[in-house]
């Protein structure tokens, strides 16, 4: 084959998009939607096909006709009371972890720490948050268990039995602090380069101007970092809201999480009504989508001041 | 100047209380895990739980199963993720939200609710993968995509705009180069930081991941068998715990060694 019957070819296929053939501007249209079809084709059948079978069953009453009692028959005390739990047990967690995780994020930057600090905080930071699910349950059983490393310590030292002043590790509040354990390290993962974005020439500005330390956070620091901070807690909102290998193993299922209903749901038809799991997990879809939607607003707003 | 140094002293002082806690929250755990980890044997410390648990051969089938899911986890996501930013930042510049959207899903859907759906949707026919462990590994391994999709297409599309894509395109093709030497010859060596630590950052997250595993592919992976070992016994549940630990901190090290200490690369989703 010559070379000159190539180059045309080669041409039509490969050039800046400019001035040409009409024809030849469809075939590469054509070609560019192909080299995106196996990830819309993979999104499709693994997100969307599972999404919309889930949200289409929990429109199905048991012959398959169109019905809307599976989420009328989530107002049941018990259902309603499994995202009453899981709502605030992510809202504590969040809130708790958010504070803990910005308060040490802060202090390594702009709170004046030492840069191996830093280093440090944020290499455990990333161990931390992602050591969830089966292992971290262990670890904090061999903590706060009733045989667990601090229970006893506190028992025998200070003479305080938890778990006769109420407290167990299986419970709302053994879980939260579980939980806490991979939400602060969270928060230090998506905050810091908030924090870092605080330009010295905002404070010495304030200062210039004869702004207290106070006023300079609560009129500059804070307002620019709000949004930041509350998109960051949404976050581990939504984390704690969908966990669910910690729950089970730390529990045994015995808490009422709406993962865990869902988890039994797959294992058998424990609510005698499949439409009625579906609707569960839509519901959780629905407050997840809130929850990223008013995430996304808020990180609009955040991005105009603080370029990471 | 005075009060100025005055605050800064302040400062300083609540930051370190606030690490402190921080890092006492972090550490008393591991200690008491580790510790509870050495009591096998009454009235000695010892390694005898690591023995036994190094010594159980479902440890290492099971380990070295969920380490292969998350290789082919690794090779599709990126065989998926990277072709397809590289493209829209090329070619379809318009279909970035769409894809942008699609990848930002898993966060939408937790990890129970797309098991429960994969399940239903793929248990049935046409596809039957249930049906046969080639099947259900499949399936597996594309639910684990699914979750490591935003993070891998973050960090591939924050990768591709370092580089000038157009730019090192237009080099390749005017020295002859066709898509395939483009994509593994140009594209993924300019990408091997964002490949390399989404590559560990899946690792870390799918080898004693339970959620999905448990129900698809039960017992035959390491998160389901660690849940299984933790119901019948206590030591060596610990030794295991301070096992997947130090793996975590190992992946999540070499990640720091790439990304050469920023914070980002380091998020995975719940579990």
């Amino acid at each position: 084959m010559s070379s000159s019957t190539a180059t045309p070819r080669v041409q039509g296929t490969r050039d800046a998009p400019q001035a040409r053939p009409a024809t030849q501007r469809q075939r590469r249209a054509w070609r560019d939607w192909l080299g995106v079809t196996p990830f819309l084709l993979f999104a499709f059948l693994f997100i969307v096909l599972p999404s919309t079978y889930l949200l289409v069953g929990a429109f199905r009453g048991p012959g398959g006709q169109f019905t809307l009692k599976n989420f009328a028959d989530l107002l049941t005390p018990s259902i309603i009371n499994a995202y009453w739990v899981t709502i605030r047990i992510s809202a504590v967690t969040a809130l708790g972890g958010g504070l803990l995780g910005f308060l040490m994020a802060y202090g390594v930057t702009v709170g004046g720490l030492p840069r191996w600090v830093r280093m440090a905080l944020l290499t455990f930071s990333g161990v931390a948050a992602n050591f969830a699910g089966v292992p971290l349950a262990f670890a904090f059983i061999a903590t706060l268990g009733r045989t667990g490393m601090v229970t006893v310590f506190l028992k025998t030292v200070l003479g305080l039995d938890l778990y006769d002043k109420g407290f167990s590790l299986y419970s709302f509040w053994g879980l939260s602090l579980t939980y806490l354990y991979f939400q602060f390290p969270l928060m230090v993962l998506i905050i810091t380069p908030a924090l870092d974005g605080l330009k010295r020439e905002w404070r010495e500005a304030a200062e210039n101007l004869g702004a207290s330390t106070f006023q300079y956070w609560r009129r500059v620091a804070l307002p620019i970092l709000l949004p930041s901070i509350l998109g960051a807690m949404i976050l581990l909102f939504g984390n704690a809201f969908g966990a669910y290998a910690t729950a089970l193993s730390l529990t045994g299922g015995f808490i009422n999480l709406v993962t865990i209903v869902i988890g039994s749901q797959i294992k058998g038809d424990i609510l005698y009504n499949p439409g009625l799991g579906y609707a569960l997990a839509v519901g959780m879809v629905i407050v997840m989508a809130l929850a990223m939607t008013i995430y996304f607003a808020l990180r609009r707003r955040s991005e105009r001041w603080l370029q990471s | 100047m005075k009060p100025v140094s005055r605050h800064v002293r302040t400062n300083v002082l609540w930051a370190w209380f606030w690490m402190a806690i921080g890092t006492l929250y972090f550490v008393i755990p591991l200690i008491a895990t580790f510790d509870f980890s050495l009591r096998a044997r009454k009235g000695v410390l010892t390694f005898l739980a690591y023995q036994r648990v190094f010594n159980d051969a479902a440890f290492w089938r099971t380990f070295l199963f969920s380490l292969q899911m998350a290789f082919f986890t690794i090779v599709v996501s990126v065989l998926l993720v990277v072709p397809t930013a590289y493209w829209i930042r090329l070619r379809l510049p318009r279909l970035r939200p769409i894809v942008e959207f699609i990848s930002m899903l898993p966060f939408v859907v937790p990890a129970i609710v797309l098991v429960f759906g994969l399940i239903r949707v793929f248990s049935g026919p046409p596809f039957r993968l249930t049906n046969t462990f080639t099947g259900t590994n499949v399936l597996l391994i594309a639910g684990y995509v699914v979750l490591a999709l935003p993070y891998t297409f973050r960090a591939v599309d924050t990768g591709l705009a370092a580089i000038d894509v157009r730019t090192l395109t237009e080099a390749a093709q005017s020295l002859g180069a066709g898509w395939g030497i483009i994509l593994f010859r140009v594209v993924f060596p300019n990408l091997r930081v964002a490949i390399l630590s989404g590559a560990f950052l899946t690792l870390a997250t799918v080898i004693g991941e339970y959620t999905l595993a448990s129900f698809i592919v039960g017992i035959k992976a390491f998160g389901p068998y660690m849940s299984l070992v933790g119901q019948n016994k206590t030591y060596e549940s610990s030794s295991l715990a301070i096992i997947s630990f130090l793996l975590t901190w190992a992946f999540m090290g070499l990640i720091q060694i790439f990304n050469r200490g920023r914070a980002e690369g380091q998020l995975a989703g719940a579990r």
